[in-house]
């Protein structure tokens, strides 16, 4: 009896495992099988495909960097500083990591949207590129805080410290200790930023619509391909994978780099 | 220490590498578009995307950007502050509302669209009284877009048993026809309510004529906030007599007087 538990326990471990592999794999193997490489290839080349692809590089890179100019410096305080109300500020920053983006996109327009809050004096957004950069922004600026709030928190105290009485001042600190020192852990945020970015939908639907070479990144143009070109739809995603899988592959990397 | 940070440096390139890389992709992109024409913002309902698509590409008179959705949520966007130049719905009702609210000038008809049922060949439904049959599951476009309401206008023509079991039968409420011939082509459901254009450009799709004819409306309008006003009133006139015109008609659509 607890032989044939004991020989059971195993196979179930492996029959869990094999379930989960499946079950995460299969969609992303089935956008490469569905349809032809050829295929997928020629879809990829009319009907604004690749406008689509470019819109969503270059958003995400913009969104990206103003997440980590002006995130870096935000989480090197909530690292390095304690004040009162701190756990709410940090909650506060984070709660875009599990607001729902249709919210996200609610909120903005709420906020930015040119009848919203700051309407008047905001530039036009809505339906324009810089809506999207904002949409982006707002919902990767966790990510990469996040991660780096946590980076610079492992640094060792007493290499600041070392800094200053060797008399860098805190920018200096933070340029040439802290951020070197850190930098795997901004590498993995920065790198999980982007992923997020690029994967944005409900947000940017929401508040910045879905115009073509203005604001339709690759996702909003899988959304119009599925129903009627699916073939352009799976092309465009063949590309996320491959561009996602690389991102992942550089949070490894990252990661590996810290634990050394 | 120094190991550790030597370790960091090839996830950080990588990285530094892929950012210089998009940003190589978005200084060529913002080259791109500076041709000195004015930028044009069309709004368009979803079933007008083959016809538009080839109008605005071959328009010379503006760099015609288009947005297609459902009417009502274009409509929505236009509420809330959101400024095309061009609002192109797939009925009179919402341009007409919009008018009303000072949003946009005075819509006109410039096609008409015939509402069908649309199945996969070979499948269950056959014949329009086998949307009644219990089991079948149909795809609608929800109450507030055009698609949706002509379907409900459709069924409510109908007698009463056929048009509560026709409705009982209404499976999932679609934010636009795309997204229900989406339903219909991927066996998510048995039938749907479309155009019969969106049906035509699909080839494994067939469809069933309803026993009330349904005729679709489309008005355009120019709205009133748009900063190029010429261009975007040509725009409209190209829908009206013109190459939109000739685009519209192959597409499937009707004249504007039905």
């Amino acid at each position: 009896m607890t032989r044939a538990a004991g020989r059971a326990f195993p196979i179930a471990l492996g029959v869990a495992l094999a379930a989960v592999l499946t079950f995460l794999t299969l969609p992303v193997v089935a956008i490469f099988t569905e349809a032809s490489p050829g295929d997928l290839l020629s879809s990829l080349g009319h009907d604004g495909a690749l406008d689509a692809l470019r819109l969503s590089l270059e958003t995400s890179a913009i969104a990206v960097g103003l997440v980590v100019a002006i995130g870096t410096p935000a989480a090197y305080v909530l690292a390095t500083r304690n004040f009162r109300g701190k756990a709410l500020v940090t909650t506060l920053v984070e709660l875009p990591l599990v607001l729902p983006p249709a919210v996200a996109g609610i909120g903005l327009l709420a906020a930015l949207g040119p009848k919203g809050l700051l309407g008047g004096p905001a530039p036009p957004l809505v339906l324009e590129t810089a809506g999207v950069v904002v949409a982006l922004a707002f919902v990767s600026a966790p990510f990469y805080v996040r991660q780096a709030q946590a980076a610079f928190e492992s640094v060792d105290p007493s290499l600041l410290e070392a800094s200053r009485t060797l008399g860098y001042g805190e920018a200096a600190t933070l340029a040439r200790v802290a951020v070197p020192v850190a930098r795997p852990g901004l590498a993995a945020g920065l790198a999980l930023a982007l992923g997020r970015a690029l994967g944005e939908f409900g947000a940017t639907l929401m508040f910045a619509g879905s115009v073509r070479g203005v604001t339709q990144t690759a996702p909003l143009a899988i959304y119009e391909r599925f129903g009627t070109d699916f073939t352009a739809a799976l092309a465009l995603s063949a590309v996320l994978v491959a561009v996602s899988l690389a991102l992942l592959l550089t949070v490894k990397l990252a990661d590996a780099g810290d634990l050394r | 220490m120094n190991r550790r940070r030597s370790r960091g440096l090839p996830a950080l390139s990588l990285i530094a590498a892929l950012l210089a890389a998009m940003g190589g992709v978005a200084l060529t992109g913002c080259g791109g578009s500076g041709s000195g024409r004015p930028r044009l913002t069309v709004s368009a309902a979803t079933s007008l995307k083959a016809p538009l698509t080839g109008y605005a590409a071959d328009f010379d008179q503006a760099d015609v950007r288009l947005s297609f959705a459902g009417s009502d949520q274009l409509a929505a966007q236009i509420r809330l502050g959101a400024r095309p130049d061009v609002f192109a719905s797939a009925d009179e009702d919402l341009p007409a509302a919009l008018h009303r609210e000072g949003l946009v000038d005075r819509p006109v008809r410039f096609a008409t669209n015939r509402l069908v049922a649309v199945m996969v060949a070979g499948g269950k439904v056959r014949r329009f009284a086998d949307l009644a049959k219990p089991g079948i599951r149909i795809a609608a476009g929800s109450p507030s877009v055009p698609v949706g309401a002509y379907a409900r206008r459709a069924i409510a023509a109908l007698p009463q048993p056929q048009r509560r079991a026709i409705t009982g039968n209404i499976a999932t409420e679609e934010p636009d026809v795309a997204a229900v011939i989406a339903r219909v082509r991927g066996g998510a459901v048995d039938a749907g309510f479309a155009y019969v254009t969106d049906a035509r450009a699909v080839p494994e799709l067939r469809t069933i004529d309803l026993p009330v004819q349904v005729t679709a409306a489309y008005a355009v309008a120019v709205v009133r906030s748009t900063k190029h006003p010429d261009e975007a009133r040509r725009f409209v006139r190209g829908l009206l007599a013109g190459a939109g015109r000739d685009a519209l008609l192959s597409a499937g659509f009707g004249p504007a007087a039905p």
